[in-house]
């Protein structure tokens, strides 16, 4: 097993679902079954990513393997002067890990498909949406450019469009894709801004390269300002794509796609990538930059965890969840807790991918029912879907045993820690009131779908248990949800491989005095600057005293989600299961501020009235503009245009006709004249030219002959 | 007899550019008027590159050559496309004949 | 008088005779045919003056384009079995004076004037590689240009020679 072998495999890995897409869009319809191809590329790409990950991890755990090739050379462009693009993979742990979490997801994804989206009438040009996305998902996940990397990051746009967009005889489908690649057209315009700053500044889109230069003190425009500016600029990105506040309004929308594909893009991976670029620039965040992405993600997590305790709609409680979590592993991402922010990351994509599935997999039993008030008691109707959707709630709980369990508490003792070195108590105060709304509206969800008597009898008669392809992801994915797979100790995650060997907190590479001071690194700081130019980037960072205030954090942080996950459990038991408390007595109690959550704060109708109202209002008021204004301008000048014509209209037929017909009799006679020479012929005329440049040749003799 | 040198080419492609020139304007026939074209071309061409091997100014001569190659490949479409649709209105491809612009 | 000026005056003589067979002979099938032993020639020269690759370029473009372009051209505009192959000339008196008079013009100019001759110096295998790097970098935006003249040229030329739709 060699480097190049593993870099090979994984741009196969790469191009297999593109291969697929370009098969089933061209021969789609032509060959029955023809989605049969995509799923087996995607086995094929799943093999060879465990092959790949098991390689990558087991072998060559603390380098980054990169192939790359020079794209596009040009020397002597105006403006820029040398241009080089390079087009590259880079193969790290991360890249690893995600290689096998998008596969494996799309896989499954793939098979729960085959029955969930059986008889739809663009059956393979679904599959075909299905290819394309997971290419570009993997372009993202590979590339070692920002420009690739931008260039995926809008394939990965383009096909949720298409994806959201599915069914775009509803209306309502077509609206929400189109709302959806609008609002990430926001984020990624500023993305772009921020590639375009450090671009002009490095000349180059290499990840590497450029934090080489940035680790060696050269700072976009001399500047820190800058660098945070482009820090935030990029996270711009990361807020469209992960649906963060405030562009978070695509996202509960988009469910209006088929659910197989929330399941994939909107839950588990493209949604994720938001995150995963926020781990790729991680190195080059200043502090201020990380403050902003530690209250933007909090803001997020708090906003959607209080839309979803109130809503009705399964898929919409799930968004909103989804929405929430992604704040939280952004607000990681800011405070520092790279490693479990990327571990948060991973173990979401499998428990949200399988609560995607599980509900995808109880809409199908219920023929397409997504209202929560319909259902009730599918427990025994549905045992699989019901046991893997318990898993998955469990582990988003953060309940022991879980994989979320794990993670979400080391996020918890992250912002716990961060606070206590840098006194923002706000943030892991908001933190631990949002895991407690989380297993409230998680269980409230589990509750009112599958405990309690069924309030839609005649449907419920009709529901049964998902057929062995739908049920398989199902029982996979919840699976993954327990601990073992990442450590041994359920309690403490930092112990197991994945935190201890796999993902480590690179080395900041920001000057110093404008990171936080747990950033500073143990180390020398030239040696880390050389490792950083060297290529790798795994090396840990935080000093003593983070280590210690991490350590300190981690119990009390531990004890503290469990009891508010435990208290949002039994919160959703006795309002929804034991009928305790009414919840519709409390929601009238509370007047006004369930219907703010219900109504997801009113940030839709207040972008109605801002930005959409605004735009329309302002072309209101240019056509007003327009009409009276300028209309009348031109009506003005054409009227007075008029009167000076007639003045002009006397003058033209007295004096300045008799001039033109005196011209005219001139030129008529001269034409008489030289009429002579006009032969029509052309080669009189070349005969004239010969003999007039011989002449003027005579006369002004240039060569002094 | 003195070396061959710069000289002998320019008065090589000066005595083609003639021959071009009594070409176009002598015959009668369209394409035998391009084909004065074609020479006057060649001569220029001749200049380029040997002003280009004599006047020390590195290849940008005969990459003015090659560009004039292209453009009389695409000035022999054009004008063969030209005499062809000529033809067909007048029946005739002799230039003396076709003296609409008289008029 | 050494190979090289024996080269030079056999390809000068080759092209100067066939260039005046081409605007001379009466019938337009031997002009063109000599125009092909002008275009040889003229190629011959580009070798003698390093320039090989302009050399191949001539004889592909002109040789292999161009002239049998014209050579459709006759023979789509003559009617072969006809007599009237041979074409008939103008004002040769005209011309004669004019051409020989620019002739001598010129040749007073080139001979008269004082080159600060220099021997470029070129690559000592081949021109191409060089020619190829300077072309796509100091004249890429020409080249580019260049491109988009022949698609143009191609498109005009189709249309201005395609049958006429009738009017309908």
């Amino acid at each position: 097993m060699t480097e190049a072998l593993l870099l090979n495999i994984s741009l196969v890995i790469l191009l297999l679902p593109l291969l697929g897409f370009t098969t089933l869009i061209l021969l789609g319809k032509k060959i029955p079954g023809s989605h049969w191809i995509e799923t087996f590329f995607m086995f094929l790409a799943l093999c060879l990513s465990v092959y790949v990950g098991f390689g990558k991890l087991a072998f060559f755990t603390g380098v980054s393997l990169v192939k790359e090739a020079t794209w596009i050379q040009l020397w002597n462009i105006p403006v820029l002067g040398n241009l080089q693009i390079d087009l590259g993979i880079k193969i790290d742990n991360l890249t690893a890990i995600m290689l096998f979490v998008v596969t494996l997801i799309s896989f499954l994804v793939h098979i729960f498909s085959l029955e969930y989206m059986k008889g739809d009438s663009r059956f393979s040009r679904y599959y075909a949406y299905l290819g394309i996305f997971t290419f570009s998902m993997l372009g993202i996940v590979l590339t070692h450019n920002i420009l690739m990397m931008y260039i995926a990051w809008e394939l990965v746009g383009i096909s949720s469009y298409l994806l959201i967009g599915f069914w775009f005889e509803k209306k309502s489908a077509s609206d929400a894709s189109k709302k959806a690649f609008l609002v990430n057209r926001v984020g990624d315009t500023g993305m772009f801004i921020g590639i375009m700053i450090l671009f002009t500044n490095y000349h180059t889109f290499t990840f590497d390269t450029i934090y080489a230069q940035i680790a060696q003190g050269h700072l976009p425009f001399n500047s820190p300002a800058w660098l945070t500016a482009a820090g935030i600029m990029i996270f711009m990105g990361a807020v469209g794509k992960s649906a963060q506040f405030p562009l978070h309004v695509w996202l509960p929308d988009a469910m209006e796609g088929p659910t197989p594909v929330s399941a994939l893009i909107h839950a588990a991976t493209m949604v994720a990538a938001g995150v995963y670029l926020i781990a790729r620039v991680f190195v080059m965040l200043t502090a201020d930059a990380m403050l902003t992405i530690a209250i933007v993600g909090m803001v997020t997590s708090f906003i959607a965890a209080t839309i979803a305790l109130t809503q009705n709609d399964i898929k919409k409680v799930l968004a909103y969840s989804t929405v929430s979590q992604l704040g939280y592993m952004v607000m990681a991402m800011g405070v520092g807790a790279y490693q479990y922010a990327f571990f948060h990351l991973v173990t979401h994509a499998f428990f949200k991918a399988c609560l995607f599935l599980g509900s995808g997999s109880v809409i199908y039993a219920m023929h397409h029912e997504q209202d929560l008030r319909k259902m009730g008691g599918l427990r025994k109707k549905m045992p699989i879907t019901y046991a893997a959707f318990l898993i998955s709630t469990l582990a988003i709980s953060g309940v022991p045993f879980t994989s979320g369990f794990l993670s979400k508490d080391g996020i918890l003792a992250g912002t716990y820690a961060f606070a206590s070195l840098t006194g923002h108590w706000m943030i892991p105060a908001v933190a631990f009131l949002v895991a407690l709304m989380t297993a409230f509206y998680m269980f409230r969800l589990v509750i009112l779908t599958f405990h309690g008597t069924p309030r839609d009898q005649e449907r419920h008669d009709h529901a049964h248990e998902s057929p062995f392809v739908m049920a398989m992801p199902l029982v996979v994915l919840s699976v993954l949800s327990v601990f073992f797979w990442y450590g041994l100790n359920p309690a403490n995650p930092s112990t197991g491989w994945f935190l201890d060997k796999w993902v480590k907190t690179p080395t900041s590479i920001v000057p110093q005095g404008q990171r936080f001071d747990f950033m500073k690194s143990e180390v020398k700081e030239t040696a880390s600057a050389e490792k950083t130019a060297a290529g790798s980037t795994e090396a840990v960072v935080h000093s003593e005293h983070y280590m210690h205030a991490m350590h300190q954090a981690h119990y009390p942080a531990m004890g503290l989600s469990i009891i508010l996950g435990g208290l949002g459990i039994l919160l959703a038991f006795s309002m929804y299961q034991w009928k305790k408390i009414d919840p519709d007595k409390l929601a009238e109690k509370l007047g006004p501020i369930y219907r703010f959550s219900l109504n997801k704060w009113y940030i839709d109708e207040l972008y109605g009235a801002t930005f959409i109202g605004g735009a329309l209002a302002l072309s209101r008021l240019l056509a007003w503009f327009d009409k009276y204004v300028v209309d009348g301008l031109v009506n003005g000048a054409a009227s007075l245009t008029r009167g000076v014509s007639k003045l002009g209209g006397l003058f033209d037929t007295y004096v300045v006709d008799g001039l033109v017909n005196f011209t005219a009799y001139l030129s008529g006679f001269i034409g008489i004249f030289f009429r002579k020479f006009q032969t029509g012929k052309v080669q009189t005329y070349v005969v004239f030219v010969i003999f007039s440049v011989i002449i003027l040749l005579f006369i002004f003799r240039p060569f002094g002959f | 007899m003195v070396q061959v040198g710069l000289t002998h080419f320019l008065v090589i492609s000066a005595i083609l550019f003639s021959l071009g020139i009594f070409g176009i304007v002598t015959r009668k026939n369209a394409v035998m008027v391009l084909m004065g074209l074609e020479l006057i071309l060649n001569s220029a061409n001749i200049n380029f590159v040997a002003f280009s091997r004599y006047g020390n100014f590195g290849l940008n001569g005969q990459v003015v050559a090659l560009f004039v190659i292209v453009l009389a490949a695409a000035e022999a479409a054009i004008a063969l496309a030209i005499v062809l649709n000529i033809y067909k209105t007048f029946a005739t491809v002799n230039v003396d004949e076709i003296d609409k612009l008289k008029e | 008088m050494n190979i090289y000026d024996i080269v030079f005056y056999l390809f000068a003589a080759i092209t100067l005779a066939s260039a005046f067979v081409v605007v001379t002979a009466r019938n337009i099938i031997y002009s063109a045919f000599s125009l092909l032993f002008t275009f040889f020639g003229i190629a011959g020269l580009y070798v003698l003056l390093g320039a090989d690759f302009i050399a191949v370029v001539q004889l592909m473009v002109y040789v292999g384009g161009i002239l049998v372009l014209i050579l459709f051209g006759v023979m789509l505009t003559n009617k072969i079995t006809s007599v009237q192959i041979k074409t008939g000339t103008l004002q040769v008196i005209p011309a004669i004076l004019g051409t020989a008079l620019m002739a001598g013009v010129l040749i007073k100019i080139f001979t008269g004037t004082n080159w600060h001759s220099q021997m470029a110096q070129y690559p000592t295998k081949t021109t191409a590689y060089a020619l190829g790097h300077i072309l796509l970098t100091d004249y890429v935006l020409i080249f580019e240009l260049l491109g988009i003249l022949l698609l143009i040229a191609l498109i005009g030329a189709a249309t201005i020679a395609r049958k006429e739709e009738k009017a309908s």
